[in-house]
């Protein structure tokens, strides 16, 4: 890996000294990725299933998506009118989420007890 | 033709150029043509995933429960069932119950390719290529490592167990597919098929991508152009295809 000499011919900024990788804050994300996923595993085998448990993985889940966007794929670092852009947006899925789910045990409810 | 001098002054104050972050000339959101639509169309792949896995939430709430405790769990077309009784098998331990071992592998697999194209991104940023080399390779093998642990999944999900499931007409049904499913409503198999399946392509995509990417950057045609940003657009795409899974895995795994 230490022959970088040849590419410098082509390189229009100068820059043949490649510098230092930067890996700190990837690999802080990564440690919080894995630990919120080995902490779900852990839930979903000593915790009951229910509203609430559901409820955690959901906020993990979250949180996961946090490091992903924010880090891993930078929209952190990028102006305001970005990150608005895409999270005004997602918002509407969440509504999307809860009516559609909502319809869901309704239609159910229609089918299994309609005669009770 | 004579233009008076105070219309003339007029026109010039008209024209005079504005400057504010939206009169035209400069980058709002200092990002260019290419990685602004990546975002655009990441942010329309992410309403496809949604409509995916709320209509999972509204199939799911649509069918009954199963009601009593875990360990009693039972297969049956009448009820949900329980994912870690459905995804309980890992390759070459066959007939041991390790739910929800193998998806918690194929989790850390995509997880491990998308750090790994962070790193080829930034190496990209310090110009230097064979950084860039290397953790693309290595996103190459994670991302293939995971469609074929898909593969396999897919695999064991369709062949089914040993005993299969008894249907009411007397009939036995091994695994499943798009009509048939062993494992409870045929809509739950289905679903299965459509967000894993839908999911697994664009992995496959972001894949020819990647090599794609990779022989660009062995023929040194980014260094050439003197910026990597090809391979961070793709890598925008890859770390979506990652936080996707992250959303499938819980909704489909863990709920």
């Amino acid at each position: 890996m230490a022959h970088h000499a040849p590419e410098t011919d082509y390189n229009a900024h100068g820059a043949a000294d490649h510098g230092k990788p930067n890996v700190k804050p990837i690999l802080k994300a990564l440690a919080w990725i894995v630990g919120i996923t080995a902490f779900e595993f852990l839930l979903a085998f000593t915790m009951p299933s229910s509203t609430l448990r559901n409820s955690i993985f959901i906020i993990l889940t979250i949180f996961k998506a946090f490091f992903i966007v924010a880090e891993f794929m930078h929209l952190r670092h990028e102006t305001k009118g970005l990150i608005w852009t895409i999270l005004v947006p997602m918002a509407l899925l969440i509504w999307l989420l809860v009516a559609l789910i909502s319809e869901g045990s309704f239609v159910g409810e229609s089918i299994f007890n309609a005669y009770k | 033709m004579a233009i008076p001098h105070a219309a003339m002054q007029t026109a010039a104050t008209a024209e005079a150029p504005r400057t504010g972050t939206w009169d035209g000339g400069n980058e709002p959101f200092k990002a260019s043509y290419g990685k602004l639509m990546m975002w655009f169309f990441l942010l329309s792949d992410a309403f496809t995933f949604a409509a995916f896995l709320t209509t999972y939430g509204m199939v799911r709430h649509r069918h009954l429960a199963y009601v009593g405790k875990a360990h009693d769990f039972f297969f049956s077309t009448a009820h949900w069932p329980i994912p870690e009784k459905v995804f309980n098998a890992f390759p070459g331990l066959h007939g041991i119950d390790i739910p929800l071992a193998f998806v918690a592998l194929m989790t850390m697999i995509l997880i491990v390719s998308s750090v790994t194209m962070v790193l080829a991104v930034e190496a990209g940023h310090r110009m230097d290529k064979d950084d860039v080399q290397k953790w693309l390779l290595w996103t190459i093998l994670f991302g293939g490592m995971f469609l074929g642990c898909q593969a396999w999944e897919w695999t064991h999900f369709i062949t089914g167990s040993e005993h299969g499931l008894k249907m009411a007409d007397g009939s036995t049904v091994f695994g499943a597919n798009l009509t048939v499913n062993e494992y409870g409503p045929v809509l739950f198999a289905d679903l299965f098929f459509f967000i894993t399946g839908f999911h697994g392509t664009h992995v496959f995509s972001g894949l020819c991508l990647l090599v794609w990417a990779f022989i660009a950057t062995s023929n040194g045609t980014f260094h050439k152009r003197g910026h990597y940003e090809m391979v961070e657009k793709i890598g925008l795409y890859w770390h979506f295809v990652d936080l996707v899974w992250v959303f499938v895995f819980t909704f489909f795994y863990l709920i």
